[in-house]
């Protein structure tokens, strides 16, 4: 169901629209005031409440993660938040920063009272300079103002937000990664236990939350959990609230928008993204970031299980399942991160496959053999069936080297390179089989739509 | 010759430092702000991290040479970034990026003969809806056309 709103978003395009004077004429810092009076309890009781499902990809509720920090006799607490964006096919977290910068501290200033931390870390990639420059900016007017530092609006609480950046590495953004760079070390990820609410940023308990999840958290707290939640139309399965959705790719539109949870693909790739480019008929489209493995346009939902919690869209099309982290799971994919990449008729699935296993490659951290090999492998044959060598073994030891991946590293970089590739090659086995057989060769693999 | 920060950049120090409970966390920020001034970082840099931050060099090369965006040899005075990863892609990056080759005169990886202009690859900038896009040092330019990118590219060879 398409619903829009602007919680988030009423501020984009606005003259001036990341400053405090405008932030503040919106009435900003209200749910931050409004938090800091609350009991700790009373606050994650309330994020519980919203079903704030993670923005960054996995969709863990986010209120239970809150709730996972103890109190440590000796060590500091630390809220971490991932702004490390750039999973292929996600632009969101960056208008955050840009448009409404003061949203994000606001929502570090509730996050690190709700969890009992002090200082927040906002983990830049660098290449995002304005989004870096408009936080700091941010930071620095909540500073002057008295809403951030010794005793926020007169609080007693102390509370301190940094922008730390990365350097150009994808694997940054998986959690144990990303505090590793945040120490100063290599950004190779850590094996869990323990996890970050043990022990995280500098061995101290930790949450880490995504940047879009944090920026909402300012609406949860002055909407209330409850209402916040009722906003979605999946909030029955415990999926609430209003989050930004991305579509780039072949639509007529692309681009960012804040909406209900529960809208459908199609709703949008035509309604919001203006349909495909050219008015193409809809190949295939991956959900929610490249890692997400992709639906074909002419997939049916198959749920005859009434107890199946997509019965109710059980023969009806992919396209017109709302968008859910459970939903999008039981479709055997991943909701991830709620940015569509749209693919029209005449795209060449094998070169998308062959471009998304140059990305896995190039960003394979290196630490774990199955990832670091299988990744350049899986990129390796699939340049071979393009130029046109290969056999059909070659498509099955795909399948091998996908699968050798899978459960076999310490974080989920591995599924998130196997699962695409096994997508594309289980739902366009035809397409690749057509290079095999020297149908097609390098010039039919087309990404790039061309006279439209 | 030892390598050194010029005094603001050395505020800058001072200040990176503050922001974390250990010297280490700061080696990321400082490696940025080192090069920023150098243009790479070369063993000198590596080496005055190093000392600043009471690290071992073999961490401070370490982490050099994990993230793509510290420059391991001298590079032009501009760096062109052009985003090759598929979102970007189906909007026809791969021919952006051949027409700025062809302009160029040099493959993605390569700077041009007058040390002005380093072409490369990126991976997803996040841009993905203004696609394509190009990433010249530290600002973005999207929903490119050829000419805009003729431009853009002009202008930095002037």
């Amino acid at each position: 169901m398409l619903s829009r709103c602007d919680h988030m978003t009423k501020l984009y395009g606005a003259p001036n629209g990341w400053t405090l004077a405008a932030y503040e004429k919106e009435g900003g810092y209200q749910a931050a005031k409004k938090a800091l009076a609350m009991s700790r309890e009373a606050l994650v009781d309330e994020a519980k409440k919203a079903n704030i499902r993670g923005r960054g990809g996995a969709g863990f509720p986010m209120g239970v993660k809150w709730s996972f920090m103890k109190p440590h006799p000796t060590k500091p607490a630390y809220l971490v938040v991932n702004a490390d964006e750039g999973e292929p096919g996600t632009h969101k977290d960056r208008t955050l920063m840009e448009l409404n910068p003061h949203a994000c501290v606001e929502g570090c200033i509730i996050a690190a009272y709700g969890i009992g931390a002090h200082t927040a870390y906002i983990y830049v990639r660098d290449e995002l300079h304005l989004s870096k420059a408009r936080l700091w900016g941010a930071i620095e007017e909540a500073k002057k103002k008295g809403y951030l530092g010794k005793s926020p609006f007169g609080i007693d609480y102390p509370i301190d937000v940094v922008v730390h950046t990365g350097a150009g590495a994808y694997i940054c953004g998986e959690e144990t990664s990303l505090l590793n760079s945040l120490e100063g070390r290599r950004g190779e990820p850590r094996l869990k236990p323990p996890f970050p609410a043990q022990a995280g940023a500098f061995g101290c308990p930790t949450t880490v939350n995504n940047l879009e999840t944090i920026a909402v958290v300012p609406t949860m707290v002055l909407m209330g959990g409850e209402a916040f939640s009722k906003m979605s139309a999946i909030h029955h399965l415990k999926d609430g609230g209003c989050r930004l959705f991305g579509v780039n790719g072949h639509v007529k539109k692309p681009g960012v928008h804040e909406l209900a949870v529960g809208v459908t693909l199609r709703e949008l790739i035509y309604d919001i993204g203006g349909g495909v480019l050219g008015d193409r008929a809809l190949l295939a489209v991956i959900p929610g970031g490249s890692s997400t493995p992709v639906l074909r346009a002419d997939e049916v939902v198959s749920a005859p299980d009434e107890k199946d919690p997509l019965h109710a869209w059980h023969g009806k099309s992919v396209l017109d399942v709302p968008l859910g982290v459970d939903t999008f799971r039981g479709l055997g994919t991943m909701l991830g991160t709620c940015c569509a990449t749209v693919l029209a008729e005449g795209t060449c699935p094998v070169a998308a496959m062959h471009n998304l296993m140059q990305f896995y490659r190039h960003e394979s951290c290196g630490q774990c053999t199955p990832c670091r090999e299988g990744s350049a492998w899986l990129f390796r044959t699939v340049e071979k069936i393009l130029d046109g060598g290969a056999t059909m073994a070659d498509l099955d030891m795909l399948h091998d080297i996908a699968n050798g991946i899978m459960g076999n590293t310490i974080c989920a970089f591995g599924e998130g390179t196997a699962m695409p590739a096994l997508g594309f090659l289980k739902k366009f086995r035809k397409d690749f089989e057509a290079y095999v057989r020297g149908e097609r060769t390098r010039g039919d693999a087309r990404l790039a739509l061309t006279g439209s | 010759m030892p390598f050194a920060l010029q005094p603001d950049r050395e505020r800058d120090l001072q200040a990176i430092l503050r922001r974390y409970p250990t010297k280490m966390a700061a080696c990321i920020p400082v490696l940025h702000l080192c090069q920023d001034q150098n243009g790479w970082v070369s063993e000198e840099v590596i080496q005055f991290v190093a000392e600043r931050l009471e690290l071992p060099p073999a961490h401070v090369k370490g982490v050099v040479t994990f993230y793509t965006l510290f420059n391991q040899k001298p590079v032009g005075k501009h760096q062109v970034w052009i985003c090759r990863t598929l979102p970007c892609a189906l909007r026809g990056a791969g021919e952006l990026l051949a027409h700025c080759e062809r302009r160029l005169g040099v493959h993605a990886g390569e700077t041009t003969k007058d040390g002005k202009i380093t072409l490369r690859t990126a991976e997803c900038l996040a841009s993905c809806g203004t696609a394509p896009m190009m990433q010249v040092d530290k600002e973005y330019f999207e929903n490119l056309s050829f000419d805009q990118a003729d431009a853009i590219l002009d202008k930095l060879q002037r």
